[in-house]
């Protein structure tokens, strides 16, 4: 029997469970993916909120503020790239002015330091690539970026290198109290644990409502976005909002942690929770959106355009904590979308020491403090690079020449505690095939690496998972000698 | 700090554009004289054409695309000319400082009196396009696909569409065929191909492959897999129709829509690019406007017939060794200008040197749509130097016009030449 189970591997679940870690070795993360960091928070606006947003007293609010000022040293200890570029919310009417001018109230009250309203001319100073109407905007010198996978790995790894067991590709299809433990089914067998988490993402309200008779209601709210090619010199240094509509905070121009630039998201309430299309009219609608903000945007530099699904509850606020009206033991972090990145290190810490709490476990002895990420041999100086291939030669074998991720890396991902079992879990982790070939050059060589670190047949290897292989045979040997 | 290796000139690539460079360079007297290839084999991505139709200008028969590299690398052998495989340039700077690294080697610095671009260019992937639809496995760009089935030996799908028409697509719908795949459509945004004719004939109508212009990919289903693509037809300002759509079921998209310089070296060095060709501005004798710095071949600008990259870059070959041994052109200067109908003029610039009789040069581009029975005229400011007739110009072949030596002449004291498409000869 487990200590903990926690249902769901994304941002939330492996906060959660590298915070479990510091208590127990004795728990798992289960995941329907066959990778960790597969819904939303692989795709998402990857901001660190300051927190002017939420509504002030929510949850939102609270963790927003807290998670924000944990992730410069957060991301330092874990070797996640991070940035603190500010942000602005523009104005573009005598009506938005109020908006701008409430949310800067609110960020006093919400503990956000820093905001103020500036004019057009000071804004356009700051970015001179704003469109020329704006009125003025708020600006937020505390508004971060992350890149929130690779925050995932990091917290994932820290777990799993403390013995958490991953479960991948594995679903929860029911969770139950037998009166002493609960009991977590899956497709791939049970698994007992004397307490559970909740951090399943979009099936969130689906295991709350099977355990507790106060029910939630789950809304799958997907965003889309268009990524733009990194640039000699960056388009946008800062994270430039629109003034926030009920629906959300609207379309974005940011940069990245990486230095490409994201627009978007949309939001579109959907059925299916897990239907990450991408569509023509989402997509002209960001456009169309962003335009408004940086007039001279163009799709020329698009290098590719995806979809996540948050997880909206009606009540609008995160429901952290100890599942109400369910048996003892079983705890949840749901509804989680943004700010929810911003606030996974607060609620990992919280949500973790809250249910250590209750088991009464206390802080282990043998608990091992994550080691940094080793630093990308794009981000490396030329000495840096040197020492680099000196340790290790494959250093020196550049495999995807976008993004300069050379072999080393590439292994290095697939033998992480967690590590990467498909291409798009090498991209993830690596950048290997994120630039703006998309893979046309690397995706063969990242191949024949995973074949050969996983030992498995090149047929058998997948972008993402499931079914989605790759290639379907081999050539015909009677064509091979024609050929 | 790591001590530079000295060298005359360095050729970066050693696909066709950077072994003819090297070739018609070391021809020219230059002995010091080094090729870094990324690739752990010379030949660029000749390597995976295994198809014919390669040589027919440059060496009057019809060679497969690892032949007609082999004849440039065994020239290469022959001359003794260092090229270095495994190696990638990370940096070339504008004093044509070059640093590179290698497993074998690990980072090395070189310092070069010439540097000759010859990365090549890379296909438009599929976020490009930016179709809408899911992100499931069985999307490959051709070139993607041709390197799995003719260099792996491995089958990327069995029921296929194509979208683009341009020349890799039109190979890989025989060679998919040849394989045993159905090939369901090929799908063109445009009105005509982009590819060669003859591709259009033998790739295609040979095999009764549907062709359809002014049509594209609108959707794209599959959640693991591809399972099918939605396609409908455009009208003439490229919007789509939706009321035409209709769905494919398919395991796999091949995108064969365009190529695009790989110039990210060559902007580092602060080398000038032209939005046009998307490859670096140069002179006639394709220096960049770096000093030194040379460019030649696809990662100039994309062309259709690697016969032509291979006579392009022996021209920068030549120039770069006249640069280090101190005979570079130097003289007036003009520009070259893109005039109605006329796209992507290369070189961009024509030096006519002082008391030196010019020699016949070549004016690459290509129209900005098909044009019949038209004229291409080329003016010198006012005057017109030519008009010709041409029976057809399309944007899938690259057009050339060459400047007769007293053409040139006519040029002497003028500022810019222009060339134009017109239904009227001009005089």
């Amino acid at each position: 029997m487990y200590d903990i189970v926690i249902i769901g591997a994304g941002v939330i679940g492996c906060a959660v469970a590298a915070r479990v870690a510091e208590y127990t070795s004795n728990f798992a993360v289960i995941d329907r993916a066959q990778d960790i960091s597969a819904g939303a928070s692989k795709a998402n606006s990857g901001i660190v909120h300051a927190g002017y947003d939420a509504e002030p007293g929510s949850e939102k609010a609270r963790l927003n503020v807290k998670g924000a000022k944990m992730y410069p040293a957060l991301c330092e200890k874990l070797g996640v790239p991070y940035g603190n570029p500010g942000a602005l919310v523009l104005a573009f009417s005598e009506e938005e002015r109020k908006s701008v001018e409430r949310l800067e109230q609110q960020s006093k009250l919400n503990d956000v330091p820093g905001c103020r309203v500036i004019e057009r001319d000071e804004a356009l100073r700051m970015e001179p690539r704003l469109n020329p109407e704006v009125l003025c905007a708020l600006y937020v010198p505390a508004s971060g970026l992350v890149s929130p996978y690779e925050l995932t790995f990091a917290f994932a790894d820290s777990a799993a290198e403390n013995g958490a067991d991953f479960i991948l590709n594995t679903n929860v299809e029911k969770l139950s109290h037998n009166g002493e433990y609960w009991v977590v089914s899956t497709n791939k067998g049970t698994y007992e644990a004397k307490a559970v988490i909740n951090c399943s993402g979009i099936g969130g309200g689906v295991l709350h409502n099977m355990i507790s008779d106060r029910k939630v209601q789950i809304t799958a709210r997907r965003g889309q976005y268009y990524l733009l090619d990194h640039m000699q010199v960056p388009e946008f240094n800062m994270t430039i909002f629109q003034v926030p509509t009920p629906m959300g905070k609207g379309v974005l121009v940011s940069p990245t942690t990486h230095g490409n630039i994201l627009l978007g998201p949309t939001a579109e309430d959907i059925d299916d929770g897990f239907d990450t299309m991408t569509t023509r009219d989402g997509l002209s609608d960001i456009m169309i959106k962003a335009r408004k903000t940086w007039p001279g945007c163009s799709l020329r530099n698009v290098i590719t355009t995806f979809s996540g699904v948050r997880a909206h509850e009606k009540g609008g606020d995160f429901v952290i904590g100890a599942v109400e009206g369910a048996p003892e033991g079983a705890f949840e972090a749901i509804g989680i979308e943004s700010p929810g990145l911003s606030a996974a290190p607060a609620i990992g810490e919280e949500l973790g020491d809250w249910v250590a709490y209750y088991l009464n476990l206390p802080k282990r002895g043998d608990y091992r403090a994550p080691t940094p990420l080793p630093k990308p041999f794009n981000r490396m100086s030329m000495s840096e690079r040197e020492a680099a291939y000196m340790e290790n030669p494959e250093y020196g074998k550049i495999v995807c020449r976008c993004e300069q991720v050379t072999e080393a890396e590439i292994r290095f991902s697939i033998r992480r505690p967690v590590g990467a079992k498909s291409v798009d879990g090498v991209k993830h982790r690596t950048r290997a095939g994120m630039g703006r070939c998309q893979g046309g050059f690397c995706s063969t060589r990242v191949m024949q690496i995973l074949q050969e670190e996983l030992h498995q047949d090149l047929l058998d290897i997948t972008k993402m998972g499931g079914d989605s292989r790759i290639l379907t045979g081999k050539l015909k040997q009677e064509d091979q000698q024609d050929d | 700090m790591i001590k530079p290796i000295q060298v005359d000139i360095l050729i970066i690539g050693a696909g066709p554009a950077g072994l003819a460079a090297a070739l018609s360079a070391k021809r020219s007297g230059i002995t010091n004289l080094i090729v870094l290839e990324r690739e752990d084999q010379p030949g660029g991505i000749l390597q995976q054409c295994i198809h014919t139709g390669f040589g027919l200008h440059r060496f009057q028969t019809e060679l497969t695309g690892p032949e007609y590299a082999q004849r440039d690398i065994m020239a290469a052998k022959e001359l003794n000319i260092d090229i270095r495989t495994g190696v990638t340039v990370l940096e070339v700077s504008v004093d044509k400082m070059v640093t590179a690294i290698s497993r074998e080697n690990g980072i090395q610095v070189f310092s070069a009196k010439a540097v000759i671009l010859a990365m090549g260019c890379r296909e438009r992937p599929r976020g490009a396009l930016a179709i809408p639809g899911t992100r499931c496995a069985g999307i490959f760009s051709a070139g993607t696909a041709q390197k799995f089935v003719n260099i792996e030996g491995y089958m990327p799908g069995n029921r296929i569409v194509i979208l683009g028409s341009g020349d890799i697509g039109l190979i890989m719908a025989r060679r998919m065929t040849l394989q045993g795949a159905q090939v369901l459509a090929c799908v063109e945004l445009m009105p005509y191909s982009s590819g060669l004719n003859r591709n259009i004939v033998q790739c295609l109508e040979d095999y009764d492959i549907p062709l359809y212009l002014s049509h594209t990919v609108i959707d794209i289903k599959g959640k693991d897999r591809l399972t099918g693509v939605t396609i409908a037809q455009v009208d003439e300002q490229r919007q789509v129709m939706p009321e035409t759509a209709f769905d494919i079921d398919c395991d796999t998209l091949l995108l064969s829509v365009g190529l695009i310089p790989e110039n990210e070296l060559s902007i580092g060095a602060g080398v000038e690019l032209s939005a046009t060709t998307s490859g670096p501005i140069v002179d006639n004798t394709l220096q960049t406007n770096i000093e030194g710095i040379f460019a030649c071949g696809n990662v100039l600008h994309v062309h259709d017939l690697v016969d032509f990259v291979s006579n392009e870059s022996q021209l920068a070959g030549e120039a770069a060794a006249r640069y280090v041994q101190g005979m570079q052109k130097t003289g007036e200067r003009l520009t070259v200008t893109d005039g109605q109908g006329v796209r992507g003029c290369v070189p961009q610039t024509i030096i006519l040197e002082e008391n030196v009789e010019s020699q016949p040069l070549d004016i690459m581009f290509r129209p900005d749509r098909v044009y019949q029975n038209q004229y291409v005229t080329v003016r010198a400011d006012d005057v017109v130097l030519s008009s010709q007739r041409k029976f057809i110009l399309t944007p899938g072949e690259m057009a050339v016009i060459t400047l007769s030596k007293g053409m040139l002449e006519q040029c002497r004291g003028k500022k810019s030449i222009t060339l134009e498409i017109s239904p009227d000869k001009k005089s």
